[in-house]
């Protein structure tokens, strides 16, 4: 049955700051990038920042992963007069998208009118996300993990892919073409991080940080800002921009796959999964649509074997079958054409958070809008369709169906 | 790729919490025994201990002593101590736990090397003391 809020609202303004290597953002403070990046979504969006009256967050109102946004802060530094919604999803990156189906719960409320989602990170060195588990203090939940040593989400991931290549024979070359695939896509990107073109023999040659994990199927350590600006249709007809518009969206997931890897207890085939079954379903429901009906896939890239993972929990290929899918070539976009390879969905245009910079998911809805506008570097042509995902991690984990207006 | 003898990371630089939930399960770690969070009315097994039996809602709980014994359900392979950037070839194990269907445990295997450890490997209980008196259950091949 369709969404009932189902092309009710859109993103009408999209805005970030530069991406830095980790902790070259400094002197900057995270307010500072946060309201440069919430002032270029507006202008983007052609308002003013002092029409925004709603704030939907998402990884607990996390900024990074030990810095907190703070509505009241944000509110003083840039001199908003009044807030009517604000709020949050809870755990981490995998809420990413779904913080956009928190800002139309608030729109459709009437709660608000302009709502921003947002995401500013500096990882200077005591914040370093690569060592965020391993540097968490223990508690009585995480002391049934930590004293293993998995200390980073990598580490953690690398036991799943391990799990996935036991299961159906997925092999680490498939891993490397993901990397591959979506590094072609940021050589003309003036923002991203890696533009050199990645070839098998360099990647093959990259150090083994989690063996099966080699250091390029770990997402970058980025700083910057990234924000977004949401609102009702009647409102974003006025905007500077077509309105990228909200065409589904849904977070949740179920018990079998519930703290992830920060309990290791999935049963099989959860385990081996990105825990984005029960969520791509509930999409997919929303919109009467399928993968066959994308025309591009913007997958949360944390960790090159979570986008196969994915692909086959979104079905984009069968449960199993992502290392045929994925070796086919069918992740990447073919400039000449504007379209996908081999039958393909087109997957991270941008270079995603492996090639181009982490923002914890932001830049992919970045991309998504620009690819139902029509203003995308990497366009694909008449995209009318995509779909944003959130990090596979401790749900809630969401996606996104942005639709061509 | 050649890693050669797997250890457990030192449990020197190993530290660990509890709460009333989960403090049955660290005394019995302390006499040598591996115990898992049984419900007390339904009979199922959970873990890390939580308060309450996500199947019946029952607060009644059990340790019932296990055999001790395991099967490596997957694995990464490690080789920097995270606690200081060295050298240190270790393997965190995720397992299934002998007698106590359904739970796991994350710990580190040793007595093999690091490229012998595979998933449906059978492994036994290998006890690491850590800081503040407390033991941690790791595995040995």
């Amino acid at each position: 049955m369709a969404w009932v809020n189902q092309d009710k609202c859109a993103i009408v303004g999209i805005g970030a700051t530069d991406y830095y290597v980790r902790g070259k953002s400094w002197p900057r403070t995270i307010n500072d990038m946060a309201a440069e990046a919430i002032m270029n979504a507006c202008a983007d969006a052609g308002i003013s920042h002092k029409q925004i009256d709603g704030f939907s967050y998402y990884s607990t109102a996390g900024a990074g992963y030990l810095d907190k946004f703070d509505t009241a802060s944000l509110m003083e530094t840039l001199g908003m007069p009044h807030i009517s919604w604000s709020a949050t999803l809870t755990s981490g990156g995998g809420g990413c998208p779904g913080a956009i189906g928190l800002a139309t719960a608030g729109l459709m409320n009437e709660d608000c009118t302009y709502t921003v989602t947002l995401m500013a990170l500096q990882q200077l060195p005591q914040h370093r996300l690569g060592v965020v588990f391993g540097a968490a203090a223990p508690n009585p939940e995480n002391s049934f993990l930590q004293p293993s040593g998995l200390v980073g989400p990598g580490h953690l991931m690398s036991v799943l892919a391990r799990r996935h290549m036991h299961l159906y024979g997925t092999t680490q070359d498939a891993f490397g073409e993901v990397v591959m695939a979506t590094r072609a896509n940021t050589h003309n990107r003036p923002k991203a991080v890696r533009k050199d073109p990645l070839t098998k023999e360099q990647y093959d040659a990259s150090v083994m940080l989690a063996d099966p994990l080699r250091r390029l199927d770990f997402c970058l350590e980025t700083d910057g800002a990234v924000a977004v600006i949401t609102t009702t249709m009647d409102r974003a007809k006025d905007c500077r921009h077509k309105p990228a518009v909200v065409h589904a969206a849904a977070h949740g997931g179920q018990r079998e796959w519930g703290r992830a890897f920060a309990w290791m207890g999935m049963p099989d085939p959860y385990f081996a999964s990105s825990g984005h079954k029960f969520t791509a379903d509930r999409v997919w429901a929303q919109s009467g649509l399928t993968a066959k009906d994308m025309d591009v896939a913007l997958i949360y890239d944390h960790f090159s074997p979570m986008v196969l993972m994915q692909l086959e929990d979104y079905g984009f290929c069968e449960k199993g079958e992502g290392n045929d899918y994925v070796l086919s070539g069918k992740l990447r976009y073919d400039p000449a054409t504007g379209k996908g390879v081999n039958g393909g969905v087109p997957v991270n245009t941008h270079g995603g958070n492996l090639n181009e910079a982490y923002i914890i998911g932001m830049t992919h809805i970045v991309e998504g809008v620009e690819q139902v506008r029509g203003t995308a570097i990497n366009q694909v042509k008449d995209a009318e369709f995509a779909l944003v995902s959130g990090g596979p991690a401790s749900l809630p984990v969401s996606s996104l169906i942005l639709r061509k207006d | 790729m050649t890693y050669g003898p797997a250890r457990a990371l030192p449990g020197d630089q190993i530290r660990i919490t509890t709460n009333p939930d989960t403090e049955p399960f660290w005394q019995a770690a302390k006499e040598g025994k591996l115990t898992a969070c049984q419900c007390g009315d339904c009979g199922h097994f959970r873990m890390p201990p939580t308060a309450i039996c996500p199947e019946c809602g029952s607060r009644a709980k059990e340790w019932p002593t296990l055999p001790g014994t395991a099967t490596i359900f997957s694995y990464a392979i490690c080789n920097k101590n995270p606690k200081n950037g060295e050298d240190y070839v270790y393997v965190p194990v995720v397992v299934d736990l002998d007698g106590a269907p359904g739970t796991r445990l994350n710990a580190n295997v040793s007595g093999c090397d690091a490229e012998d450890v595979h998933i449906g490997m059978k492994v036994s209980v290998d006890w690491t003391p850590i800081q503040d008196g407390w033991v941690l259950p790791n595995f040995k091949a």
